[in-house]
């Protein structure tokens, strides 16, 4: 596993014990676009979450390791951990309704963390977000960023977050559920320029989401993840054509399509979920904690 | 006829706009919105946020009051009727909520919780409707002592359809109720609206702006754009032969679960 | 169904514990007031002033906690003030709370007139300086105890009423809400039976915080003799009269003074701990 991110055996828990991550391995290659899907709750924005340093207060990363760009994160002090995180990785949040400050405008939110952080120039820092602002199609960008956020309709701020993501070059982003807030048609063309910037960019993106829809139309390979254990690794292709495990076909079937005038709606069966069950029960005796 | 409108038009104040003196701007959510609603439809309501889908529901139950046209439910004129001549009506059209958090009272049991309109209204036999209404839904019947938050997601989505059920209304409203649940949980409940419908002779709105879950359910579709009725249409005719170039787009967007899609 | 915050819990069970032990002592002190005191609040012995506490030589028997310049046992002068202390705590505490919140609820459920009028009310209301007022009002009523309760209700019956009325209107904007008019529940009902149990945690934490807020309050009248007649022991006017003898007779000063601050501390933790005890999502 050699991928410009690589999580080897990571486990999350809670500090009464309760398992979030069971010993989740998944590779995200440079310049590939890495599908991690799941039901709610099957903590899929934790392990992104684990990666950028942002787990909440009281959960615990109980073993495993972290691999970015050649360092194992989970091996340096805090304040190392980061600088390098803020070096070479950016988030593009699930909500452009929260994930904006309101009582600032766009502009310094963007150049903001150039600046502070990793000492651009002030001129420097805005000539780059006006760049941005103008690559994620933003019309009239100059008057963008002078405005606050709730002048802004979300898909707008969706595609502010976006170029804010990609701003200082980083070389992987998290995207978390980046498009579930937003209607079906804003979503295809965030959904496309995602697409784009990561193509025009070359950056590592780790895609997370529960529409697997989604998935086959931006992610070269996909885990399948399950109450924190991933189920399935495989290429886009490979998954949509030939699933391996039930669970993965399952999920395939109960995914609404209408063009199959047939379609059955079906949920994920009772054996599947005992089967599944089974399965995480082992994984947990194998390694009491 | 379950429902008729004709000509519906509401708007609300823009506050933000509000100059200091004199009255606010009106944003015009709802532009002149007419249909009917046959007695056993499931009528599916499509459209993205803003499009007035939501407002609409909300007049259709008559939360909110429109400025001008009509809304007949059954025969008798409810536009502008006050709450006092609604009240006894009101177990006849139900309504289930979008966000399974906020629909609840936090505070209350769910037996509570669905057995609450049933006292409203009068009813007797209260222990045995929660009963039967949790088993329609298929829960068990222990959760009634239970609270919201000791549920999932899809169980408090369920908890919202027996409340609505127990009332054995003529027509029931769904506003968005699959939209916060996730892909299993979401075909469960629809499964069960389905099986609901057919089992109890409902009447049924569906809004959602998701057109893959509105197929499955709905006999007839109207789609909402701006405040407008852009297409009418049996669900059939519509996914095949779309009329309007706005339901065109909202096909076209889906994400299919397939690599070889065509989605330019 | 536990979650992460399970294990917060164990720090708030100690202090539901020892701010309610507090409060109960306090509760059995000046009620057994008659009972507890060593020697009559009232009585001054010039022989036996300036008597330091039990642990210092030099003290007497009688006065465990010392005495002050006159010979008055400082602890039996604790216990009597206590009782006031305690009176205007709840009864001020709770007509406060009462016409605040009720008003608060009215206003952020209703909207429209109800809360023009009463909005507007609070905003006037709030414009006129606290202290000032309350020393006018009692200018005006005469000292006592209900004048005391009814100068902290007249002016701390905003502070209610603004925070119950934006929790009510947050709780209006929930689904629940429209689900109960969709019942046919009538607005009426729908205020006491859907709103008012979302905002109780709310009410418990603001009144017990106003009870401390009253505690202070009364002892600030006193301190100034603007409370009962200066006869009547009080904490404010132990900690007045102790002032000048601070150097000569800490004790006159400092243990009211303690009594003080650890009431009004076990008031508001109190609250804290009652409002997590009582609501089922929390627990």
């Amino acid at each position: 596993m050699n991928g410009y991110l690589t999580v080897k055996n990571l486990s999350v828990s809670l500090p009464n014990g309760v398992r979030i991550l069971r010993n989740v391995s998944l590779d995200v290659a440079a310049g590939q676009v890495h599908g991690l899907v799941g039901e709610s709750g099957a903590g899929k924005s934790m392990i992104g979450k684990a990666v950028l340093g942002t787990l909440p207060h009281k959960i615990e990363i109980t073993g495993g390791e972290i691999w970015m760009d050649g360092v194992d994160l989970l091996k340096l002090t805090p304040k190392e951990r980061r600088k390098k995180i803020g070096a070479i990785a950016a988030l593009i949040p699930q909500d452009p309704l929260t994930a904006l400050n309101p009582s600032k405008r766009i502009g310094p939110q963007i150049t903001s963390r150039l600046v502070e952080i990793l000492g651009w120039s002030q001129q420097n820092a805005t000539a780059r977000a006006i760049e941005l602002l103008e690559q994620v199609h933003i019309p009239d960008p100059a008057r963008v960023m002078r405005s606050y956020p709730h002048e802004l309709s979300g898909g707008m701020r969706q595609r502010i977050l976006i170029a804010s993501a990609f701003a200082a070059e980083p070389k992987l982003i998290i995207a978390d559920e980046p498009t579930t807030a937003l209607d079906v048609t804003v979503q295809k063309q965030i959904l496309k320029l995602i697409a784009h910037m990561q193509a025009r960019h070359g950056t590592a993106l780790l895609f997370v989401t529960h529409d697997l829809g989604v998935v086959s139309k931006v992610c070269d390979t996909l885990s399948v993840l399950y109450a924190g254990k991933i189920i399935e690794n495989a290429n886009m292709r490979r998954f949509f054509t030939r699933p391996i495990h039930p669970y993965s076909r399952a999920l395939l079937a109960a995914t609404p399509t209408y063009t199959n005038p047939d379609s059955l709606l079906t949920s994920v069966s009772d054996e599947i979920v005992e089967g599944l069950a089974n399965e995480i029960h082992y994984h947990d005796i194998r390694n009491t904690l | 006829m379950i429902y008729r409108v004709k000509d519906l038009r509401l708007s609300f104040a823009d506050m933000a706009r509000k100059p200091l003196v004199g009255r606010a701007p009106r944003i015009e959510v709802l532009k002149g919105i007419s249909f009917d609603i046959p007695k056993g439809a499931v009528l599916g309501i499509v459209g993205g946020s803003g499009s007035g889908k939501s407002t609409l529901g909300r007049a259709m139950l008559r939360l909110i009051e429109p400025d001008t046209g009509k809304i007949e439910f059954d025969g008798v004129d409810i536009t502008h009727a006050p709450e006092a001549t609604l009240r006894p009506m009101r177990h006849r059209f139900q309504m289930i909520f979008q966000d399974p958090m906020s629909s609840l009272n936090p505070r209350q049991r769910v037996g509570t919780i669905i057995a609450s309109p049933l006292r409203l209204q009068g009813l007797d036999g209260i222990g045995a409707r929660v009963d039967e209404a949790l088993d329609m839904v298929g829960l068990p019947r222990s959760f009634a002592k239970r609270y919201p938050h000791e549920l999932s997601g899809g169980q408090r989505q369920r908890v919202g359809i027996a409340r609505a059920i127990a009332l054995r209304p003529d027509f029931i409203l769904a506003d968005e109720i699959v939209s916060g649940l996730d892909v299993s949980s979401q075909a469960q409940v629809l499964s069960l609206l389905d099986e609901l419908v057919r089992e109890l002779g409902l009447t049924l709105a569906f809004i959602s702006h998701d057109l893959s879950v509105i197929r499955r359910l709905c006999s007839d579709i109207i789609v909402l754009h701006h405040g407008e009725i852009v297409e009418t249409a049996p669900t059939a005719q519509l996914f095949n032969a779309p009329q309007a170039a706005y339901t065109r787009e909202l096909l076209d967007a889906i994400p299919l679960p397939d690599p070889d899609q065509a989605w330019a | 169904m536990r979650d992460a915050r399970g294990d917060m819990r164990r720090p708030l069970g100690l202090r539901l514990w020892l701010s309610g032990g507090w409060l109960a002592l306090l509760v059995l002190g000046a009620v057994f007031a008659p009972v507890f005191a060593p020697q009559d609040p009232l009585a001054q012995d010039l022989f036996a002033s300036r008597l330091p506490p039990f642990w210092v030589e030099g003290s007497e028997a009688g006065y465990p906690l010392g005495s002050d310049s006159l010979g008055r046992d400082v602890l039996s002068r604790m216990l009597y003030g206590a009782q006031l202390a305690l009176i205007v705590a709840l009864v001020a505490g709770t007509l406060t709370c009462l016409i605040g919140a009720t008003l608060g609820l009215i206003a952020g459920y209703y909207r429209g007139w109800p809360d023009l009028i009463i909005s507007r009310f609070i905003e006037i209301w709030m414009a006129f300086p606290p202290v000032l007022f309350a020393i006018l009002l009692i200018a005006v009523l005469g000292t006592g105890l209900s004048s005391i309760i009814i100068a902290i209700v007249v002016i701390d019956w905003t502070r209610f009423a603004r925070v119950i009325r934006a929790e009510a209107m947050g709780e209006s904007a929930m689904d629940y809400v429209a689900s109960a008019q969709v019942s046919g529940r009538p607005r009426f009902s729908t205020m006491l039976k859907e709103i008012l149990p979302n905002v109780v945690p709310t009410i418990v934490v603001l009144l017990t915080l106003e009870m401390g807020i009253a505690v202070i309050v009364e002892a600030i009248l006193s301190f100034v003799n603007l409370s009962i007649s200066t006869d009547s022991p009080t904490w404010g006017s132990m900690i007045s009269e102790g002032r000048t003898s601070v150097h000569q007779a800490w004790w006159v000063l400092i243990f009211p003074l303690f009594a003080l601050f650890l009431t009004v501390l076990s008031f508001s933790q109190l609250g804290e701990g009652l409002k997590d005890r009582f609501d089922p999502v929390l627990r």
